[in-house]
């Protein structure tokens, strides 16, 4: 699939800072005032950067709020609505507790469940497609869910975001060790997509035109995937250990919490790039992708 | 509604015959004319005339080629347009309700206006039978020619879509899926027609034809033999007297 920037960043940006409302909400820290605002106006900055970045993989933006009417199938949808929902209420959280020092836990709690229902949500959008096996899994809402767990407790560099990280490493491996069969696995095959018997070696002969189109550049993306196993421990270096070790063996500061965030922002997006890079498309099979080369 | 009928009246589609299809593409060029002059916004082309030209089709034309049973290659040509599946993934997934099944004849549309251009619909799809439209910002698919099939203004053997008016082989078919009295589905029943991709649980309606085995290609092989063992008249005789010279 191909790795559009603007959907990377959407995903990584909204994944840390829906993390963040969630420790926030859930009392992450004993901060008040401008401290506790700033902090809070950090999350929904990451959150609106990443909403308006995915804005501009649109063709036609400027109709986006019908995409908030058909949450009874669609999770793209239902994601539109949790995140305007999380927004809403984490500012009704964030004004009461930075101005009027009302730590509402209710509020809070509140914020919490929304911000991970709509991770959720996002990550629905990929585990749906029985079209791509690498996302049609479990693992996928599992590892989007940790991601931001684990992202959102790092700037507070709490005792437990080390434990987090490392388990989001681990079912990242996981992850992996399954994506990389699951295209086998999934049984669509040149033979079923074409009806020609696979004891005939189907092959394609002639693609249907010379140059490239949509669902080639879309869906029949291959670059970037020779190097995919350096990058794939590049991101975990970068987003788990690197940030795991500077908690574990650094006396806590605001620049420790800055340095690890930023190690660990940087790592997420090389893993969200292979995310979308090596995840391959069943429609590849017509046009030559996954059979027999001649 | 971006669900779909539990049901429809009718089920409209397509049954394309890979034995006869010669691989000319007139169905992909008669269908880009008529969709790109006709319903909703034009079939937009890049670079048309350059080094890398690109652009949006409804149907494409992709050739295989397969090992015979006795062994020789043998070549498919391979129309693909949409399928209008009963269990169409690409319109639960549309957050707009763009994307509609119609209960009245199954088919699948997109309403152009209501389209933000997401390109979820395009990645549901497992058959790419929907490309986003460069110049237009929406997508685009196959709408069975729905200005054609209901449309009184046109002659009733143009009442059928484009691709299928167009084939000079007969390779295409048109007609109610759900009627098993139907010519298609008589065609499907008796040359076991089948799905593309049925793993996939998407219960496309249009069906393929599959490639006649050699020793059921019977249909031209007596126009290959001699006419006559011998022939008469005049030329007869100038064959036989400059024989024996």
């Amino acid at each position: 699939m191909h790795p559009a920037p603007s959907i990377i960043i959407f995903t990584v940006l909204s994944g840390l800072g829906f993390g963040m409302m969630t420790w926030l909400g859930l009392g992450a820290t004993a901060t008040e005032g401008p401290e506790a605002l700033t902090l809070c106006a950090i999350a929904i900055a990451l959150v609106a950067a990443g909403l308006l970045s995915s804005l501009f993989h649109l063709g036609h933006p400027e109709r986006f709020l019908k995409a908030l009417t058909q949450w009874r199938s669609s999770w793209l949808s239902r994601e539109g609505i949790a995140s305007i929902a999380t927004i809403a209420t984490f500012m009704l959280f964030s004004g009461l507790w930075g101005v009027f020092s009302i730590r509402s836990a209710a509020l809070g709690t509140l914020t919490a469940l929304l911000a991970l229902t709509t991770v959720f949500c996002t990550a629905m959008i990929y585990a749906q497609m029985k079209t791509v096996p690498r996302w049609h899994s479990p693992l996928t809402p599992v590892t989007f869910l940790l991601a931001a767990v684990a992202g959102g407790a790092v700037p507070f560099a709490k005792h437990l975001a080390p434990w987090l990280l490392l388990l989001l490493g681990t079912g990242l491996v996981i992850d992996a060790l399954r994506g990389h069969l699951a295209f086998q696995r999934s049984g669509t095959t040149l033979a079923s997509a074409t009806g020609l018997a696979p004891g005939r070696r189907p092959r394609l002969l002639a693609p249907p035109h010379t140059g490239s189109n949509y669902l080639m550049r879309e869906m029949v993306y291959t670059a970037g995937r020779t190097n995919a196993p350096l990058l794939f421990g590049a991101g975990l270096v970068l987003a788990v250990l690197i940030p795991a070790l500077v908690l574990l063996s650094l006396q806590t500061g605001p620049a420790v919490a800055i340095f690890a965030t930023v190690s660990h922002t940087a790592g997420v997006i090389v893993l969200r790039y292979l995310f979308f890079a090596q995840a391959e498309h069943v429609v590849g099979l017509y046009y030559g992708r996954h059979g027999e080369k001649i | 509604m971006t669900s779909l009928p539990a049901t429809t009246e009718r089920s409209l589609g397509l049954v394309i015959d890979l034995d006869t299809c010669v691989g000319c593409h007139a169905c992909v060029t008669a269908c880009k004319e008529w969709n790109t002059s006709a319903y909703g916004a034009p079939l937009s082309d890049d670079d048309p005339y350059g080094a890398a030209p690109s652009g949006t089709f409804l149907n494409r034309v992709h050739t295989f080629e397969y090992t015979g049973e006795d062994g020789t290659p043998k070549v498919v040509h391979f129309p693909k347009s949409c399928l209008h599946c009963a269990d169409a993934p690409c319109v639960t997934v549309c957050p707009t309700g763009a994307s509609l099944k119609r209960v009245e004849d199954g088919i699948v549309l997109v309403n152009e206006d209501d389209c933000i251009g997401c390109g979820l619909c395009a990645w549901a799809c497992p058959y790419g039978a929907r490309e986003m439209d460069q110049a237009a910002g929406i997508m685009k698919k196959c709408t069975l020619c729905v200005d054609r099939i209901d449309n009184r203004n046109l002659p009733e053997q143009d009442r059928i879509p484009a691709c299928v008016r167009t084939c000079p082989t007969g390779a295409r078919h048109f007609g109610d899926l759900a009627d098993p009295e139907s010519s298609v589905s008589q065609l499907v029943e008796k040359r076991n027609g089948f799905d593309l991709m049925p793993e996939q649980g998407t219960a496309p309606v249009n069906k393929y034809l599959p490639p006649r085995r050699n020793e059921e290609i019977s249909i031209l092989a007596p126009l290959l033999d001699p006419v006559t063992d011998g022939a008469g008249g005049f030329l007869g005789w100038l064959d036989r007297a400059l024989n024996r010279l």
